[in-house]
């Protein structure tokens, strides 16, 4: 039976009216930097990066403008390049932005390639309580993508990871217009959360890859390396912490460059191997045989077809938590920013 | 109450004032980059303006309103009485509806659809309090800033003259504010009728009239009795036939094409036989082959202006000249010719250099916007200072 169209209900729509911001509730900038000097909370942008020199100035100018000069808001502005062969760094450091070699934080552990790899190590290199995730492929910037997802953390003690999504609901004259994600959240990810994580289902666009969150949070979280990190972080903070932890904030229109049929599918590939290893380690579903690491795709031109094999395997780091490296470095900054006897 | 500056002493700040603006030109970048991305053709400049309107509310101005043109305006208080400053800068761009406007921020440079025209423009009008704030300089004038709509083409300024028939404060002088060329300093206004022939021949294709019968080859008539027409060397005049519109397809018989046109001359007797002569030639053309060809008149400015020995004409000059810029005098046709009807001391000046004017990747550098920027402020501090009065 299906029932095409109807509400839901429960716990989860009550979550869903209770976690969803828009970036508007937030857009008193003056309110929300008296809010986090309140608080004491210090807070880090951490842009991802590799070969986006012709939106990372606009990015980084805007950002820095906006929300470290006239609005004290941001802490830190880093750019975590993954080794651009263009002039990504030039560009960022140009504008203001602290740059950073993904490959040189943490150099004596095995390297890594992949946006989830720039996020871990954004945790070890940046000193904010809070830290912002955004891309830098987006060619509409503004300052709500930051304070639209800094502002429930501000406001909500108990709310820890905040998600992103777009496009708002076109209200018609009797209903709503389904607004979700893109391809790879509507075919994969939202049924799998349908199937094993309900709740999860909820959440709008789950793949954003604008979110933030508190340190606390974030360092207690296993990365995968490639694009099964957000999915991944959703499972668990859900798990550790429940789904009012999580809330999504309405960012309008995002508009950046699509990724092809391809990609797309590696993405999914990556995607799903977090997933099981989550479900499975979670007890949400019985033990996996021992999952191949080859993603088989087929390019046709004409009537010649061939066969492409990637080996794609979604390697994790740990927790931050767990390195004792971190651990140092964060007794050493703390000590360094408390004040001191007499002083 | 302290001593006005004597004028010499602005033109001695403005070395120290320009090194200054350098250190926060990143703000003026931000400004740009955002009002950039806002599309804002001709009659739909709602979105462009709801921004505007919303960065000077969040800079705390007084009077922040959409009037009912959509222009948006704002008041930075002056410490002092007298009339108010204007500062303008139209919302309108040339691109139309569906242009894809994505801003590049570069080293040294600012890539995408209507950065110079005129988001900068807009740009350094929503900096401008910051940086007067950051500046610690304070004017005795009001500072009335006015984002306007309607301004291009079709529009034919009727923003601007609309704001202007109920100025909200007393106007002492004005400045419109282009984003380009640096340099520019437009005193007059240039007499211009801007408008459209529109050549319709019936849908029946007339095999007697094989290969003559096109609404283009009409307008191809037109474009030549306009071209024989005598123009004066002096007043200097031009016609300007800038537009052809028309046909669907190569094979396909052209049922309408549109000429669209600018005559400009100092003199408002020579734009006035203009604008009958090429009426006239329409109606020639219309009888001659028995086709409907109508003239349509988009926009008009009167010529105008004050003089290159007026005190705001002057002193904007000795302000350039102290800081380098070769000034490029060319009368406009633009915000400057509203505010000219209505006799307010007026000029307009340019902020950067930019190349790619009305393409997708208009262009404007980085480096020179300081010293457009220092310019302005220069020209605001004289002006409030009493030395632009005539």
């Amino acid at each position: 039976m299906s029932t095409d169209g109807e509400a839901g209900g429960g716990p989860v729509d009550a979550w869903l009216q209770g976690n969803t911001y828009h970036h508007s509730d937030f857009d008193d900038l003056g309110a929300l930097v008296a809010a986090k000097e309140r608080l004491g909370t210090s807070i880090s942008l951490c842009i991802p990066a590799l070969n986006e020199e012709l939106t990372i100035g606009k990015e980084v100018v805007v950002f820095r403008s906006e929300l470290m000069q006239r609005y004290p808001l941001l802490d830190e502005i880093a750019v975590l390049d993954s080794g651009s062969e263009d002039a990504t760094r030039e560009v960022a450091r140009d504008f203001g932005a602290d740059v950073y070699l993904a490959d040189e934080i943490l150099p004596h552990l095995p390297r890594h390639r992949g946006k989830g790899e720039n996020l871990w190590k954004a945790i070890y290199q940046l000193r904010g309580d809070i830290i912002v995730y955004i891309d830098a492929d987006i060619r509409n910037i503004h300052p709500r993508f930051v304070y639209g997802l800094v502002g429930p953390l501000l406001a909500r003690p108990k709310v820890g990871y905040v998600k992103a999504f777009y496009d708002r609901p076109v209200a018609t004259s009797r209903e709503m217009q389904p607004t979700g994600g893109g391809r790879v959240t509507e075919i994969l990810v939202r049924p799998l959360f349908s199937l094993f994580f309900p709740e999860l289902a909820t959440i709008i666009q789950p793949l954003s890859g604008e979110y933030a969150a508190r340190r606390d949070v974030l360092e207690q979280l296993p990365f995968p390396v490639g694009y099964g990190v957000e999915t991944s972080h959703l499972i668990d903070v859900y798990h550790r912490h429940g789904l009012d932890a999580i809330a999504q904030t309405d960012l309008d229109r995002r508009v950046h460059y699509n990724q092809d049929t391809q990609a797309l599918g590696k993405m999914a590939f990556r995607i799903l191997q977090a997933f099981l290893r989550r479900a499975t380690a979670h007890g949400t579903i019985g033990a996996t045989p021992e999952l191949g690491t080859a993603l088989h795709q087929f390019r046709a031109r004409d009537r010649d077809y061939q066969h492409v094999v990637s080996e794609i395997e979604e390697i994790e780091r740990p927790p931050m938590i767990e390195l004792p490296e971190y651990r140092r470095r964060r007794t050493g900054l703390s000590r360094d920013t408390e004040p001191r006897p007499g002083a | 109450m302290a001593a006005l500056p004597p004028f010499e002493l602005i033109l001695g700040r403005l070395p120290s004032l320009r090194e200054q603006v350098l250190e926060d030109r990143h703000t003026l970048l931000a400004e740009l980059a955002m009002i950039s991305e806002i599309p804002a053709p001709t009659f739909g400049e709602q979105q462009r303006a709801d921004f505007l309107q919303e960065r000077f509310s969040q800079f705390g101005l007084t009077d922040v309103v959409q009037d009912d043109l959509g222009n948006v305006a704002a008041i930075h208080p002056g410490a002092g009485s007298g009339g108010a400053i204007l500062l303008a800068a139209h919302l309108d761009t040339l691109f139309p509806d569906g242009t894809e406007h994505v801003t590049e921020v570069q080293p040294d440079r600012v890539v995408g659809a209507s950065v110079a025209d005129d988001s900068l423009g807009l740009a350094t009008l929503a900096t401008l309090p910051h940086l007067l704030e950051r500046l610690r300089l304070t004017l005795r004038s009001d500072l009335l800033l006015v984002g306007t709509t309607r301004s291009l083409g079709r529009g034919n300024l009727a923003g601007l003259r609309f704001f202007l028939e109920n100025p909200r404060l007393p106007i002492r002088a004005a400045v419109c504010v282009e984003g380009a060329p640096l340099g520019l300093l437009s005193h007059t206004s240039i007499g211009m009728i801007r408008g459209d022939v529109i050549c319709r021949i019936p849908e029946q294709h007339d095999w007697t009239r094989f290969g003559e019968a096109s609404a283009i080859v009409t307008v191809n008539e037109v474009i030549n009795r306009v071209l024989a027409l005598p123009m004066p060397r002096r007043p200097r005049s031009t016609v300007v036939l800038g537009e052809v519109r028309g046909g669907t397809a190569a094979h396909t018989v052209a049922t309408r094409a549109t000429l669209g046109f600018e005559a400009r001359s100092e003199s408002g007797h020579v734009v006035a036989s203009l604008l009958h002569s090429i009426g006239r030639i329409a109606h020639q053309v219309a009888v001659q082959r028995g086709e409907h060809v109508e003239l349509e008149l988009v926009a008009r400015c009167h010529p105008g202006g004050i003089g290159l020995d007026h005190p705001l004409v002057d002193r904007s000059l000795r302000i350039m000249s102290r800081l380098r810029l070769s000034p490029r005098m060319t009368p406009s046709t633009s915000e400057l010719a509203a505010l000219i009807e209505r006799r307010i001391p007026s000029i307009t000046i340019g902020i950067t250099e930019s190349s790619h004017a009305g393409e997708a990747n208009e262009t404007v550098l980085i480096e020179p916007m300081a010293t457009g920027l220092t310019q302005l402020l220069g020209i605001l501090l004289a002006i409030d200072g009493g030395y632009c009065v005539d």
